[in-house]
């Protein structure tokens, strides 16, 4: 139990147990504080309180009637029973009532085995079913192509519209009708216009909102659950991956509440079935202009006789959105002992400065969100390029006291901002101190700045990054305690190849002077490690060596595959964009000969006589800290020390753009997927309805 | 019976002028400047001993409810609301109030805003009721005319705004919260309590809500003095009360009368007498539809107030009697009440939800004996199941109907199935 040395105690019996818990929360809090369960519906921790379910009644002395225990706080000296026949009875009673109109269809609903309905109607509920009246039927609602709705299951519990409304942010859900009619639905039809909208299958406690894509794949019991790191973006969201043989059926948010809390964004959820197409699953090599299937060892001397005799200094790497730190820190290794330090991890964000880590990460951490009191986001769409992080901001925003403008894109963040401007000019005028939310940022006390890289991938990169500094120098961002300056990556392998140092040294070549390089014949090898998001035509005419796990833009140009493993098939480093390092975890074999990333350099280092030194993956992991000792600390932050970074200058005139056009399609797996595609169609470029059949 | 001069509601019928300078003549807004000089302690000190009991059904203490206000206006305004949701079946005073003595209720609002210290009353009027929210909007035209209200309301400096909403026809938003809700612009489903409206009301303001009835009888109760008023009627049921008598009587109306008459001087002097004579009378319905029926062994003896009925397992309720002869097929007319409770049921909460619609259906059967003996248990279980564990009163509502046919007429209820029965025998052979 709780101490009660603050004054802001309260304590009160519950079957007979005197108990102390902090004023304010709810009795069904205080139960559970001390191991009573209550049986619910309704009640969700993160949502506001409904009390329409009625299943967590409990007795309260002196009270007439019984008492809804979410929705009533617990206050001095309150006498509560939770175990007496009465309150027996009445769980029965409205177990009893929520199954009169329910199918009770659990032997072919998905929920089945994972529905509150069923393990509290075996915990609280009747033993026969007294009801012999018609039963109810209700129209199944269109909500768009990753919610399915089987509206009859339905107990209208109304989670999914506190959630719609509360945490994602748009009004798309409510109820119509009344009494036994009152149905859940979107009022006209329409899919549900979210990036969370997938956790609304999480939400409903029954199988009324249903996972399309996984619509009767599998039985919960049958499938292996395996905790792992999303990267689908910068987040490394808590993810569980869910996988029936070698193939992954689903995934689902696991708990972190320093990053997820319990939600993932659509693409995280629903991307999962591009694992299984257009895969990479033996060696090729280019023989007579035209790939052919190769082995491994084929594909290894391709390589090492394109090598042979050549300047090393003239080989060249590239590292992509998905790389994970194991495979970046062996590939540079590699580069390194080939004579070459021409690499880059960065993309078009060569401006990013791997030298001084306050610069590129979110130094205020997600959950630090929760502290700030206003916001300033400059070339960013946090609702596309993390909705999870967005979902922060707006439950910050909901709290109150934190006034939010944007510079860049005029877009629905779902909660209120002010757009002041797109361009330049307006990030001057900031850094100048002139206008209204200058003012807004003079007088807060714990102001913050997102820079999105959309606003650092252009020519003007380190300006842009420059002056962000001096904005968050001048408004006190960076102060003891309270670091205020963000950069939201998209890419979850970024600050981990920053920091593992995968940029160009002094004198050597970044991705703009390879790409350049490739084509003008400076370069005559490139290796390309699960690089795929960049203008890749221009290596047509330059050795190509391409390691990754998609046959996806960078498997275009290749001379020579390498077959790796996605993101659920390897156990691997990844940095997120607070800078925190996370493990993922192999959930299935990569497919066919394709191998896990980090032992193909190894061997391909073996064939090319310059044999990398570490054998097994923990002691990669400690070359990983001697590079550095962030990587000594797995699950944690640690804040950044603050320097002088970007460059002065003048910035170009040039709108600030997302660096993200379509949500649903940001790389080689979610490519891939064609739920993604189906998404895209939906939400992006809305041919939805006007296909004819003869589309694609 | 109620003295002529005892008489609160002067013009209910309509026969007089209802206009402003009407309701001058019959001495309403008499010296209301000098009512709200008395301040708001002991305008609330007064009201509290004349004994007025919320006339919306509840009976709860009208001085008490407006002593929850907070003392002191904060950041937020404080909020009247009146209650002109009058949806009860059977229930027709406010109406009457509305349409032909609504001065009395626009004073009364004043005095209670000013008590409460809310600067603006909203009366939310039954959409039903259009030709009575004109007459209402005319009043309040006429009163803020004369400076009767406004912002300076009666000369006394305070200032006071009376806004009509028109409500769209569910049984439910005459349920205080769920009217503040609909008030708000929002869908009508009551809210959880706590909070109570008097801490988080319309627009998450302080706000009371009153009965019109409540409201309208109080410039009389602070004119004529608390202790006139608590004179009348019985201890702890105090003043007169609008009663309205319908169903099997020869002369059906509304009428004012002293709290604690008897139900059967009642219909014998005011309703004109049972259809057929007293013994022709097979029960009453004694508070609008949803309170349990009376036997005509009880109505002999059983007088009208809140104690009383309750005493037997009844109610006061709005006071609208419902009188059934014994040409009556109760169990037809108690289903009629279920369906009308399983149409208004807002869906919100699951066992009135659920509950009201299992209900209506039972009864639907068992109104031509479709079913067995004990689903009459199973009935009266389902109706327990629902009683009490609702968000708002009105799974209760729909449960006491049912439960009180089954106190009262179970053997019918077993004859109608064992008749039923056996003509399903005869018609198998």
């Amino acid at each position: 139990m709780r101490l009660s040395e603050s004054n802001n105690m309260t304590k009160l019996t519950i079957d007979g147990q005197e108990v102390e818990v902090e004023a304010g929360v709810s009795v069904l809090q205080a139960c559970e504080s001390i191991g009573i369960e209550i049986p619910r519906f309704c009640y969700h921790e993160r949502l506001s309180i409904a009390g329409n379910c009625r299943m967590c009644l409990v007795e309260m002395e002196r009270a007439p009637k019984p008492i809804a225990s979410c929705a009533m706080p617990a206050s001095e000296g309150m006498v509560i029973t939770t175990n007496s026949p009465k309150v027996r009875r009445m769980r029965q009673s409205v177990m009893e009532f929520l199954l009169i109109n329910h199918p009770l269809d659990c032997p072919i609903c998905d929920q089945g085995g994972e529905c509150d309905l069923q393990d509290q109607s075996i915990g609280y509920g009747f033993d026969k079913s007294r009801y012999t009246e018609e039963k109810r039927i209700v129209e199944d609602k269109y909500m768009g192509p990753l919610i399915k709705t089987s509206m009859t299951r339905c107990i209208q519990c109304t989670r999914c519209i506190r959630f719609a409304r509360e945490i994602a942010g748009i009004p798309d859900i409510g109820t119509i009708g009344r009494g036994e009619h009152l149905e859940i639905g979107t009022y006209v039809e329409k899919a549900l216009t979210s990036e969370l909208s997938g956790n609304l299958v999480d939400i409903c406690p029954v199988g009324a909102l249903n996972s399309a894509p996984y619509s009767n794949k599998a039985r919960s019991w049958e499938m292996r659950n395996t905790e792992s790191i999303d990267v689908m973006d910068a987040l490394g969201s808590a993810i569980r991956i869910d996988s029936r043989g070698n193939e992954i059926l689903r995934i689902q948010p696991r708990l972190n509440e320093d990053v997820n809390e319990e939600w993932i964004s659509d693409k995280t959820r629903y991307a999962c079935d591009g694992l299984n197409k257009r895969r990479l699953d033996q060696p090729y090599v280019k023989r007579d202009g035209k790939l052919q299937p190769a082995t491994w060892p084929e594909a290894f001397d391709a390589i090492a006789k394109q090598l042979e005799g050549k300047d090393g200094s003239k080989i060249a790497a590239l590292a992509g959105d998905q790389a994970d730190v194991e495979s970046m820190t062996a590939l540079k290794d590699l580069m390194g002992s080939l004579g070459s330090q021409n690499m880059d991890c960065r993309g078009e964000g060569w401006a990013l400065d791997a030298a001084q880590r306050a610069s590129y990460i979110f130094n205020t951490t997600i959950a630090g969100i929760e502290q700030a009191d206003a916001c300033l986001l400059v070339g960013t769409n946090p609702r596309i390029e993390a909705p999870v992080l967005n979902a922060r901001i707006r439950k910050r925003y909901l709290m109150g006291g934190f006034s939010v403008a944007a510079i860049g894109p005029n877009v629905d963040l779902t909660y209120k901002h002010q757009n002041l401007g797109a361009g330049p000019q307006s990030l001057h005028e900031i850094a100048e101190g002139h206008g209204e939310f200058a003012q807004v940022l003079e007088n807060a006390e714990r102001p913050m700045l997102i820079i999105g890289m959309g606003a650092i991938e252009r020519g003007d990169g380190a300006q842009v990054l420059s002056l962000a500094r001096l904005i968050a120098e001048r408004y006190g961002m960076v102060v003891d305690g309270w670091n205020g300056f963000n950069v939201l990556q998209t890419a979850a392998a970024r600050v981990g190849g920053l920091d593992v140092g995968f940029v160009p040294q002094q004198g050597s070549l970044g991705h703009g002077g390879i790409v350049a390089g490739a084509a003008n014949g400076d370069i005559h090898t490139v290796y390309l490690l699960a690089c795929d998001d960049f203008d890749s035509a221009a290596l047509e005419n330059t050795f190509v060596i391409y390691q990754g796990h998609h046959g996806d833009r960078g498997a275009h140009v290749a001379d020579v595959i390498l077959p790796g493993a996605a993101y659920t098939e390897k156990t691997a480093t990844y940095v997120n964009t607070e800078g925190r390092v996370q493990l993922s975890s192999r959930a299935v074999f990569p497919p066919g000969d394709a191998r896990e990333d980090w032992t193909i350099i190894r061997a391909l280092s073996d064939v090319l006589g310059k044999r990398l030194g570490y054998d097994s993956a923990p002691q990669l992991r400690s070359r990983m800290a001697e590079i550095n000792p962030v990587f000594a600390a797995y699950d944690t932050v640690s804040p950044a020390a603050w320097g002088t970074f970007g460059e002065s200058g003048n910035l170009v005139d040039l709108p600030f753009t997302s660096n993200i056009e379509n949500f649903y399609m940001t790389d080689p797996i979610s490519r891939a997927s064609q739920t993604m595609a189906e998404c895209s169609d939906v939400f992006v470029t809305q041919t939805h309805g006007g296909k004819t059949g003869t589309n694609g | 019976m109620l003295k002529d001069i005892d008489r609160i509601f002067t013009n209910i019928y309509g026969l007089n002028d209802c206009t402003l300078a009407g309701a001058l003549s019959r001495g309403d807004w008499d010296g209301t400047k000098s009512i709200l000089e008395r301040g708001n302690d002991t305008i609330i000190d007064e009201m509290k001993v004349s004994g007025l009991r919320g006339r919306g059904g509840a009976g709860f203490s009208t001085g008490m409810k407006w002593s929850f206000m907070p003392k002191v206006v904060g950041d937020r305004p404080h909020y009247l609301v009146i209650n002109a949701d009058e949806g009860e079946p059977g229930t027709c005073k406010d109406r009457d109030i509305l349409r032909n003595d609504p001065h009395k209720l626009i004073e009364g609002a004043l005095i209670a805003g000013f008590t409460m210290r809310a600067h603006a009353a909203y009366c939310y009027v039954r959409g039903e009721f259009f030709r009575e929210a004109e007459a209402l909007q005319r009043a309040v035209d006429e009163a803020y005319a004369a400076g009767l209200i406004g912002k300076n309301a009666c000369g006394s400096g305070w200032k006071f705004d009376f806004h009509i909403h028109m409500g769209a026809g569910a049984y439910i938003c005459g349920e205080e919260s769920a009217l503040i809700q609909s008030l708000e612009g929002k869908k009508g489903q009551p809210r959880l309590k706590p909070p109570f409206p008097a801490n988080v009301g319309a627009w998450g303001c302080p706000t009371t809500v009153n009965n019109v009835e409540s409201i309208a009888v109080v410039p009389a109760i602070l004119r004529r003095g608390p202790g006139w008023f608590s004179d009348l009627g019985k201890p702890n049921n105090t003043g007169t009360k609008l009663f309205n008598i319908s169903g099997h009587v020869n002369t059906p109306c509304t009428v004012e009368e002293e709290m604690g008459i008897p139900l059967k001087e009642l219909i014998e002097k005011h309703g004109g007498g049972v259809r057929g004579g007293w013994d022709n009378l097979l029960a009453v319905i004694p508070g609008g539809a949803s309170v349990p029926m009376l036997k005509k062994e009880v109505c002999e003896t059983i007088t009208m107030d809140f104690d009383a009925l309750s005493a037997v397992k009844s109610g006061l309720g709005t006071a609208a009697v419902m009188v059934m002869d014994k040409s009556t097929d109760v169990i037809a007319a108690i289903t009629r009440l279920s369906k009308f409770y399983r149409h208004e049921s807002c869906g919100q909460c699951t066992p009135c939800r659920e509950g009201t619609g299992w209900m209506w259906r039972m009864m639907e059967r068992m109104k031509i004996g479709n079913a067995t003996i004990d689903e009459i248990d199973l009935l009266e279980e389902v109706s327990r199941q629902i009683e009490g564990h609702t968000i708002c009163a009105l799974g209760d509502a729909a449960a006491w109907p049912v439960q009180g046919l089954i106190k009262n007429f179970r053997p019918l209820m077993e004859e109608r199935i064992t008749q039923y029965q056996a003509a399903q025998a005869n018609a198998a052979e």
